[in-house]
């Protein structure tokens, strides 16, 4: 374990619930619907994070509670009973219905995964239903991802065949890359999971070798070792580094020489590192502070440390988990100041005591910190771009030299702002 | 139980947080988990504010939910007034919070504040946005204004003639993330400047609590928008005595009207009535002959109840459109926009489904629609022009340029807004006289003339693809004459001749359309 410095906050918090991730979830399984049930609140939180309007009707919504349904819960199950029929007989080329529980239906303690049952025997063979809770009492942003596939562990068949499963949402580019380079370098049965289609569920077991693309699946990968998997444990595939590091790690699972990924990932590397100079350019020696958001925190401050040469003020995390982060904790400088948890004025006083040169933030503060002359980068774009793997490198270098480019531009400090 | 896929409104602590935002000096401390924090963004990214929302959110969690959840109030009550430091603190709680009853404003008022502390209990599984921030705005001034009430005279209109001084009035509804309130407020002012009328508040956008206090200097109060200032302003008269307008300034005739009510309550003389009709160039644009073509078109309107109404006066009687449709989100408002529709004609739309909406549109086959974002996303899908009238907001309706839709810049706006999305009356006519001519013959050619368009015209191209989609339709071919022939047709009917005369064909039973069939079948649907 590295000597990074880790601390623990509270207090009130400046985040996303769990509910959001179901903006990059339903894109990724175009066959599913996921059916909120909350409170209007929900409805707009998802319609302002997700621009629902270009959807001519969107794969996502929520059952909306009223009055009536907090009077008696058996009421509620009907009334949801009624609201899934209605949809379905809507939308008929809905495969999975996906039941994300919210604060109010935790709290009133709605059982969906009854509802789930019941619903699984009448739409037996047309509709699978599965539950799981993005709510914001206990879940921050991508761990609803997080939810919706541990909900989907138990439906996975089971295999002895040896398999790399990656898991965790990828853009289809990127997972098709990832695929050929994996062949190339020798490991031929590689599946996704989440898979493209929410009906096409890879078969896991004991040979099967499960390697993360995104560092917030606690529960998933806890369940997945109940089912035999073995985990391998590595950075996360962002930068140049991560991404080596990660092909690394599942090469040696499968038995397979480091100079046979070198031999694939080297020209990709050197491209890459390439690539990156007119980034590391702009973000060398640049002071960077990111609030917690989206869990990649860790890893996005390794790779614009180790890659690009910024210095690390502080590394926010909503959430850590030691085991899943170790390997990357090993790669942060000592004395990195890592902080769980939030209390957000405290930290923004931290903020503005540092003078910071780039802040990672929710787009809640983007603004208002721009006003104060601060830069920013708001984290949920992280979640919408392609940035894993070694050819996405420069890219994501991209997202964070942009603003401070920008600023070089437009000489901030002359303009009015409000 | 509802099923939403897309909501016109927020849930009723976003309308606080529209009134808390719009003012200084005053904080509130909402009892919520973390994810509501998503209404900042609101603030900060549409309407691109460079100031966080002075809210602090409790951020309870589920572990939280066995222990002291009270504890966790106060804590954040404490920490907010001392960072803070407010004039005034609102204390109220999102829809989780209202089901585990902590009770926050009673809680607040407990622990010994020397400033005033607003309760707002917003119920959130029945009501919506602009009810809540009615509600906050009302609970504000009644608790800022409740001892002084019984402490002055009830406000007589036409004091100001007695103290020696111009009259003045409050401008009362404007708050963030209403639609161009921020604009609204300059040209009101304005107008009633001219008029030799002084504002004494407007509230809530840029207003702090001692104005609140000192609402009561003014003569008579102006009910911007009744959505978020109706309430009040009917707490104000009934316990202050304070008239107030209820005419909404938008378009010529509702601007000139509410000018006259003013001057009616405050028993001011209007000397310079003539004039006004020349104020905005709205008059003279929809009178000009260009504007001719205008006669008639069909207009869907929906949006807010305020604006929805407006909108539809102003189409027909200030634009001489037929207004096809007429509806509103706004409950509240149902009432009159149903006198609204009965006036027009129609049967009003009151909806929180937008897909009711788009349906509805769609059987009225408009030619222009008046609605909000979503409409115009809706319209767009048709294929029908769209100018936006009404929130929920978007990026888009906070333009940088000066935009109201009040007053008489307001007409100035809302004339070319609408109009603009229509083809402009000349060359809509030009096309129509010319669309025979080989310019038109496939579709608008570029300015650069033809070079800049070689390999759009009508030959078939290697893949022995038309840009003329020419398939088997049932049993029918289309020979090469009727292709030829349907090439000549203008670009922007091709569509509905190609179908008229496939229709036309297989109901008659002919194997393959040719240039005849095509004449016979543009004389048969005439």
């Amino acid at each position: 374990m590295s000597k990074v410095e880790l601390n623990k906050e509270a207090g009130p918090r400046e985040v996303f619930c769990g509910l959001t991730s179901i903006v990059w979830l339903h894109r990724r399984m175009p066959d599913a619907f996921f059916l909120v049930v909350g409170s209007r609140t929900c409805a707009h939180l998802i319609q302002s994070a997700a621009g629902v309007m270009i959807f001519a009707e969107p794969r996502f919504g929520t059952a909306i509670l009223e009055e009536k349904d907090l009077a008696g819960l058996a009421d509620a199950h009907d009334e949801l009973d009624r609201v899934v029929n209605d949809l379905i007989s809507r939308r008929p080329e809905i495969k999975t219905l996906f039941l994300v529980g919210s604060c109010p239906s935790e709290v009133i303690k709605l059982d969906l995964a009854t509802v789930a049952e019941k619903l699984n025997k009448r739409f037996l063979g047309q509709v699978r239903f599965v539950n799981y809770s993005g709510s914001g009492i206990e879940t921050t942003f991508t761990q609803g991802e997080d939810g919706a596939l541990k909900a989907l562990v138990p439906l996975m068949d089971s295999t002895d065949d040896e398999k790399l499963l990656l898991v965790g949402t990828l853009a289809n580019n990127v997972e098709d890359r990832f695929k050929k380079l994996f062949n190339n370098i020798g490991i031929t049965n590689v599946e996704s999971f989440p898979p493209r289609q929410s009906t096409e569920l890879p078969k896991i077991g004991n040979n099967t070798k499960v390697l993360l693309t995104q560092p917030y699946l606690s529960d998933t990968v806890r369940d997945l070792k109940h089912r035999g998997c073995e985990i391998i444990y590595a950075p996360f595939p962002l930068g140049v580094e991560g991404s080596t590091k990660w092909f690394l790690a599942a090469a040696d699972a499968f038995k397979i020489s480091e100079l046979k990924v070198h031999e694939v990932i080297a020209p990709l590397a050197n491209r890459a590192r390439q690539a990156l100079e007119k980034h590391t350019e702009i973000l060398s020696g640049k002071k960077l502070f990111l609030l917690p958001e989206s869990q990649l925190e860790i890893s996005l401050a390794r790779f614009l440390h180790n890659e690009c040469g910024m210095e690390l003020i502080e590394v926010g995390t909503p959430y850590l988990n030691k085991d899943l982060m170790e390997t990357e904790l090993n790669l942060l400088p000592d004395d990195t100041k890592i902080v769980e948890g939030q209390h957000v004025e405290k930290q923004l006083d931290r903020v503005r005591a540092s003078n910071p040169d780039l802040v990672v933030c929710g787009m809640g503060l983007a603004n208002p910190l721009e006003a104060e002359g601060i830069s920013t980068k708001w984290s949920i774009e992280m979640v919408f771009s392609p940035i894993h793997g070694i050819d996405q490198a420069a890219d994501l270098a991209g997202l964070f030299s942009r603003p401070l480019k920008r600023n070089q531009i437009l000489t901030s400090k002359t303009l009015a702002t409000h | 139980m509802e099923l939403t896929l897309w909501t016109y409104e927020g849930p009723p602590h976003v309308g606080a947080m529209r009134v808390a935002s719009s003012m200084k000096d005053i904080h509130y401390v909402l009892h919520a988990p973390q994810g509501d924090t998503y209404a900042d963004l609101l603030f900060t990214m549409i309407e691109r504010r460079g100031q966080r929302p002075p809210v602090t959110y409790t951020t309870f969690q589920a572990r939280d939910l066995g222990g002291d959840t009270a504890e966790l109030v106060k804590r954040n009550i404490t920490e907010a007034v001392e960072r803070f430091k407010p004039k005034t603190l609102l204390v109220g709680e999102s829809c989780t919070a209202e089901l585990i009853q902590d009770q926050p404003g009673a809680l607040a008022k407990g622990m010994g504040f020397d400033i005033p502390i607003v309760n707002l209990e917003l119920p959130a599984y029945s009501k919506k946005e602009n009810w809540g921030a009615s509600e906050t705005f009302y609970q504000i001034i009644r608790t800022l204004l409740k001892d002084k009430v019984n402490e002055i005279e009830k406000i007589n209109p036409k004091r100001w003639k007695f103290l020696g001084r111009r009259p003045k009035v409050n401008i009362l509804g404007p708050t963030l993330l209403g639609f161009r309130c921020r604009d609204d407020v300059i040209e009101i002012q304005r107008i009633l400047s001219e008029q030799g009328i002084d504002t004494n508040v407007v509230a809530p956008l840029g207003s702090n609590p001692d104005d609140i206090a000192r609402l009561t200097d003014a003569d008579a109060n102006i009910c911007l928008y009744h959505e978020i200032a109706e309430t009040s302003c009917e707490w104000l008269k009934r316990n202050c005595g304070m008239e107030y307008t209820t005419t909404i300034p938008i378009g010529i005739k509702n601007t000139i009207n509410f000018i006259n009510e003013v001057h009616e309550k405050l028993d001011l003389p209007l000397t310079n009535q003539e004039e006004l009709e020349h104020k905005s160039k709205l008059p003279w644009y929809s009178k000009s002959v260009d504007s001719n073509y205008l006669t008639g078109k069909r207009v869907f309107i929906f949006g807010d109840g305020t604006h929805a109404i407006a909108a539809a006066k102003i189409a027909k009687d200030e634009l001489g459109f037929e207004v096809v449709g007429l509806g509103t989100y706004s409950r509240e408002m149902a009432r009159q926009v149903r006198a609204a529709a009965r006036d027009l004609n129609v049967e009003a739309l009151i909806t929180n489904s937008y897909l009711e909406v788009e349906d509805a549109m769609k059987k009225a086959s408009p030619e222009l629609v008046l609605g909000t974002q979503m409409e115009r996303h809706s319209a767009k899908r048709l294929g029908i022009p769209c100018s936006v009238i009404s929130t929920p907001m978007h990026v888009q309706d906070v333009p940088a340029r000066y935009s109201p839709q009040m007053g008489w810049e307001g007409a100035n706006v809302i004339f070319d807004d609408w109009v603009h999305p229509l083809m402009m009356g000349l060359e809509e006519h030009l096309i129509d006289m010319f669309k025979h001519d080989f310019e038109f013959v496939d579709g608008h050619q570029s300015h650069l003339g033809h070079t800049a368009t070689k390999g759009t015209d009508n030959k078939e191209d290697d893949h022995g693809q038309s840009n003329i989609n020419i398939q088997k339709k049932g049993n029918v071919i289309w020979t090469d004459s009727g292709r030829a022939e349907l090439t000549k047709v203008p670009f922007f009917v091709r569509g509905k001749v190609k179908s008229n005369t496939e229709k036309y064909a297989i109901s008659k039973g002919l194997p393959e359309i040719s240039d005849e069939t095509l004449y016979d079948a543009k004389a048969y649907f005439g």
